[in-house]
């Protein structure tokens, strides 16, 4: 799925465009916590999340993110939108909740990660 | 051009406000005034159309082509608002470049008068103005590709240029605590380094995830901030972070996935979960952490190049 895609399955409205329309996006995941974007997140990926500060956008950075949709229309803060703008980092925003969001996605055929292992807590 | 130079046009289009592309010193044209004083104007500024506006509001348009029409019809001394075009065409000026576009190009204007949210005029857009930005903003990001470039092939040499028995390269970052408006932002710089010494973008990336969990938790729970420190070797980079309180005071408790002791303010911005430590041992290959309870805290974090991956130029490439 390319983004231009993704914006009309969720009739979505790009925030800040970093990337060209038709850039491909392998899969897709969710996540309202930066440990589990930083765990499950990988290069190309498409994040839906329900946050909207400036740390999901260097959270999604530093995990090779590009594309970030943030759920439920809100409206992220002007700090969020310059650092998207300055990280290379393509902003959407979505009206549909997180539930939505994502069971649109993965039926318009956007894969997810599939099994994660189990994290090993032996030290 | 390339197919490469028009994404980039694209990206522009999309990307760019309005404002950022207008002429804000605007010629605007009195409702007093004639047909012919309206062509005199024009000759003396060398434009080609104006808005007419009263009290900051555009109440019409007037172009060259209209002028002259006027000419021919004998109307040079009918007032303007008799015979200017009433309905205007305006934008936004915090909309997109590509709504001008739109206008602009497949509607026949050629000028766009530019509004505030309350309707005022602020300046106008014409294709030579959008033309001129966009140019400029092309060769601003080109230069800008060239100068990461250069940075790149600068700093990819350096284990080269200098000699010595066993060179490394130290980057030290102050991080603030709570200081959530610069919290990434070393992790970002360490990110950017290791990209510019070429580093592999598989070890940069693990080395992303876990030097920004460390700084996170710098952020989060220490009293006084502290420092990371970066040591860029030939085979491997070793990456310690330090901070002098309140330290930890069970260690095995916090290496345990899920324990946090993020207050609940922090949870709500998305930290917390208590991964951090837990994903910063599954990227790395060492990691050590030590803490004296009241006195401060030490993580170190090892990543190895690996044998065959050996990802800064060295002196294999010595002549
Ligand atoms: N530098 C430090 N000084 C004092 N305590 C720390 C430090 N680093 C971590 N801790 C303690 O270790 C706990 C676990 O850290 P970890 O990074 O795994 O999770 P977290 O920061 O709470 O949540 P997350 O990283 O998922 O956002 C923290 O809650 C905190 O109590
Ligand atoms: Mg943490």
């Amino acid at each position: 799925m390319n983004i231009r895609e993704l914006i009309d399955v969720l009739q979505g409205k790009m925030l800040v465009q970093n990337h060209d329309p038709d850039e491909e996006m392998p899969l897709g995941g969710a996540a309202d916590l930066m440990s589990d974007v930083l765990a499950f997140g990988s290069e190309g990926m498409a994040l839906l999340t329900g946050l909207t500060n400036p740390q999901v956008v260097r959270t999604a950075e530093m995990a090779g993110i590009n594309v970030i949709v943030i759920v439920r229309d809100k409206t992220p803060p002007p700090e969020t939108i310059d650092l998207a703008r300055d990280s290379g980092i393509t902003l959407i925003r979505t009206g549909y909740t997180m539930y939505e969001a994502c069971g649109r996605l993965y039926k318009a055929g956007l894969p997810g990660r599939g099994l994660v292992k189990i994290q090993n807590d032996s030290w | 051009m390339s197919n490469q130079e028009i994404t980039k046009v694209q990206e522009l289009i999309y990307t760019t406000r309005v404002e950022s592309v207008m002429a804000a010193n605007v010629v605007v044209i009195d409702p007093s005034m004639t047909v012919s004083q309206v062509k005199d104007l024009m000759r003396d500024r060398r434009i080609s159309g104006a808005p007419v506006v009263s009290d900051n509001q555009i109440i019409g348009i007037v172009t060259i082509s209209d002028v002259i029409r006027l000419m021919e019809e004998g109307k040079l001394n009918s007032p303007i608002t008799e015979v200017m075009t009433t309905e205007v065409r305006t934008v936004l000026k915090d909309a997109m470049v590509s709504e001008v576009i739109n206008n602009v190009g497949r509607q026949g204007f050629s000028r766009l008068p530019v509004v505030d949210h309350d309707g005022s005029l602020v300046g106008i857009v014409t294709t030579g103005t959008l033309i001129r930005s966009l140019l400029l903003q092309m060769d601003k990001s080109f230069q800008k590709n060239e100068a990461e470039k250069l940075y790149t092939y600068r700093a990819s040499h350096i284990f080269q240029d200098i000699s010595s028995d066993d060179t490394s390269l130290m980057l030290r970052y102050v991080v603030n605590e709570r200081d959530f408006d610069n919290a990434g932002k070393a992790s970002s710089m360490i990110k950017r380094s290791l990209q510019r010494l070429v580093v592999r973008p598989q070890i940069v990336r693990r080395v992303g995830v876990a030097v920004y969990e460390a700084e996170m938790n710098l952020v989060i729970h220490t009293d006084i901030g502290g420092e990371i420190i970066v040591e860029v070797r030939k085979d491997r980079v070793n990456i310690a972070t330090v901070d002098h309180g309140p330290g930890i005071e069970d260690l095995k408790r916090v290496l345990q996935p899920g324990f946090s002791t993020a207050p609940e303010w922090i949870r709500d911005m998305g930290f917390g979960a208590g991964m951090g430590l837990a994903n910063i041992k599954r990227v790395s290959d060492v990691m050590k952490l030590t803490s004296a309870y009241g006195q401060g805290t030490r993580l170190e974090i090892v990543f190895n190049f690996g044998p065959e991956s050996l990802a800064l130029k060295t002196d294999s490439q010595k002549a």
